[in-house]
């Protein structure tokens, strides 16, 4: 800015703010490109997925309305009341296991032992790992004719059976063990930043009336965890409602369909029977089974910053 | 807090936190072994063993020539393809979502929160939702069954998390800071340079960490938008254990699930504080 423009005239105000805007071009470029296109992906992909559902699309996107039609077509198919029970049994499941177990180990590790950082480390390295591998790992595991059950048998007790991979009743409890094994380890990182949080005079004040650890846990810890609890069980839910690669990997929705889950149906719809218009209408179905968590967990979480906003 | 002492509360404190670890350890123990056992071993025992004879060749094997869907190069193919599209994914989306979080965390302007919450609303967003409309987007840019294209859709889809993590980051950075240098007469990329980027190596980190390991791992759009030579590796693992039923090769299987997993075990072991930090990030949000 060295030039000492005569000030005041309006050709050299707007000549400077152009020049102002095209020296400021790349970062604006830089800065806006991938937030608009980011942004723009997230509105126009929903928009345009949920319009496919609506239309009689099979293979290629068509326009056209049929209604509901292709939601009747899903919500009447064996696949989908089948995923549709399992999100309820395995992501019920699941998601109370692994906080359970989640806590426990928090609670465990938090008594200040020797080698915590080690033991951490055990529980989380999981979670570096993809769906994929645990999938195959625990397809391995669990195959009767390979590994638990076998290697229990060639010890010497050949009535032993752990065949629920191959049980159509309960192979469902099969993806629930692998998914706590993956990710239970989550739930204790934490609860155990929480357990590190809580206020130490309270703590101290507590003990000096006498209250034993128990009590101290029951009374004071556990009730200030459950913001905790909240956060844990909504994301675990967002990842048991939305499964896919994990069951691909240790069942493939198998044995016939019996641990099927939405996500399978989505991708079966549109990508093996061609029939994109009813994949479509699966996903949104899978977004609203999504929402209806999301949803209320947004909405405590509104109400919570008011509140500590007004406090 | 009283003094840790050994009591019998205290044993058995350790000796259940130890035994859960030991079944958290199992799994990855028992594939470790087997990718040095021989298939006719693991066949006449079970998966769960020590090697009688150690069968290093399994790497080899799993490496450079086991069949995979008919095509006998190993998994090292579908290794590179994965380093092809997570490494520069990686470091484009976490640049991008720096300079991104850095502008929204900086300025005000009408409509910043709409954009923000679209973004935000983009980490819930299942990608079965995305499939469809990517499958057309690749389609019509030319970039279907190519690594580019899972670039660019990493790219894009990991906006949402690398520009949230890093705006979280910089909403704490002292406001007087970015002023001086305003003053100074630091325009915008002056600034992040000189005063941003330098306070920005931890959360770098967490981010790059965060992204390396979710498109390492991802799955679904490898398995859908790429077929056979430029799969990524964990669609390709999907194809080598299908191929279980035909020859049974357990070792080589095994090695191959174990170099698979390699790349994001090393970051979590080297950046294991990174990696929590991008968890709780990340659940928080």
């Amino acid at each position: 800015m060295s030039r000492a423009a005569p000030a005041g005239t309006e050709t050299t105000t707007v000549a400077r703010r152009l020049s102002d805007a095209l020296r400021r071009l790349p970062e604006h470029v830089v800065i806006w490109v991938p937030l608009l296109v980011t942004a723009a992906h997230i509105v126009t992909f929903s928009v345009w997925t949920i319009w496919v559902s609506f239309t009689p699309s099979t293979l290629m996107p068509v326009s056209g309305w049929v209604g509901l039609r292709n939601y009747n077509a899903i919500l009447s198919t064996r696949n989908w009341q089948t995923a549709f029970d399992n999100i309820f049994l395995f992501g019920g499941t699941f998601v109370v296991l692994s906080a359970a177990i989640g806590l426990f180990l928090a609670i465990l590790l938090d008594q200040r032992i020797r080698g915590e950082n080690v033991l951490r480390s055990i529980f989380l390295y999981p979670l570096a790992l993809s769906f994929v591998v645990t999938g195959t790992v625990w397809s391995w595991l669990l195959n009767p004719g390979l590994g638990v059950q076998k290697f229990v048998n060639v010890l010497g007790w050949t009535t032993f059976r752990f065949d629920w991979l191959l049980d159509k009743d309960k192979a469902i409890w099969t993806i629930v063990i692998a998914a706590i094994w993956q990710s239970a380890g989550f739930a204790m990182a934490l609860f155990l930043a929480g357990l590190r949080s809580v206020d130490g005079d309270l703590l101290k004040a507590a003990q000096i009336d006498g209250a034993g650890p128990v009590r101290i846990y029951r009374r004071i810890i556990i009730p200030s965890l459950w913001p905790i609890l909240i956060t844990v069980v909504v994301i675990q839910l967002q990842f048991a409602i939305t499964t896919f690669d994990l069951v691909r990997a240790l069942t493939g929705g198998g044995p016939g369909i019996a641990t099927m889950l939405p996500a399978l149906v989505v991708y079966d719809f549109m990508f093996q029977r061609g029939h994109i218009g009813r994949g479509a209408a699966a996903a949104v179905l899978m977004l609203l089974i999504l929402l209806s968590v999301l949803l209320p967990y947004w909405a405590w979480r509104y109400v919570q910053s008011r509140r500590v906003a007004n406090a | 807090m009283r003094e840790a002492s050994v009591t019998p509360s205290r044993v058995l404190v350790y000796a259940t936190v130890w035994l859960i670890a030991a079944v958290y350890l199992i799994p990855f123990v028992v594939v470790l072994l087997n990718s040095l056992r021989s298939a006719e071993e693991i066949a006449q025992t079970s998966m769960i063993g020590w090697p009688k004879q150690w069968a290093w060749s399994n790497y080899a094997n799993a490496w450079g020539q086991f069949c995979i869907a008919q095509t006998c190069s190993g998994i090292k193919p579908y290794m590179l393809n994965s380093a092809l599209v997570t490494i520069p994914a990686t470091i484009i989306s976490t640049l991008l979502g720096a300079v991104a979080g850095f502008a929204i965390s900086l300025w005000r302007f009408r409509g910043d929160r709409w954009i923000f919450g679209i973004i935000a609303i983009g980490i819930f967003l299942p990608q079965q939702m995305r499939l469809l409309p990517w499958t057309v987007v690749l389609r019509d840019m030319g970039l279907t069954n190519t690594l580019t294209g899972l670039v660019m859709i990493h790219c894009i889809q990991g906006m949402s998390f690398t520009t949230l993590f890093c705006r979280n980051y910089y909403t704490a950075i002292p406001q007087e800071l970015i002023k001086a240098a305003r003053i100074d007469g630091a325009g915008f990329f002056r600034t992040f340079w000189r005063i941003i980027l330098p306070l920005s190596p931890p959360i770098l980190i967490v981010t790059a960490i965060w992204q390396f390991t979710h498109i390492w791992n991802e799955f679904l759009y490898g398995v859908t938008f790429t077929t056979g030579q430029q799969q990524p590796v964990t669609a390709a693992l999907i194809a080598l254990t299908a191929a279980v039923a035909d020859i049974p090769q357990y070792g080589v299987q095994n090695a191959a699930v174990i170099i698979a997993a390699l790349p994001t075990l090393l970051v979590y072991l080297f950046g294991g504080r990174y990696f929590v930090r991008g968890l709780t990030a990340g659940s928080v949000k």
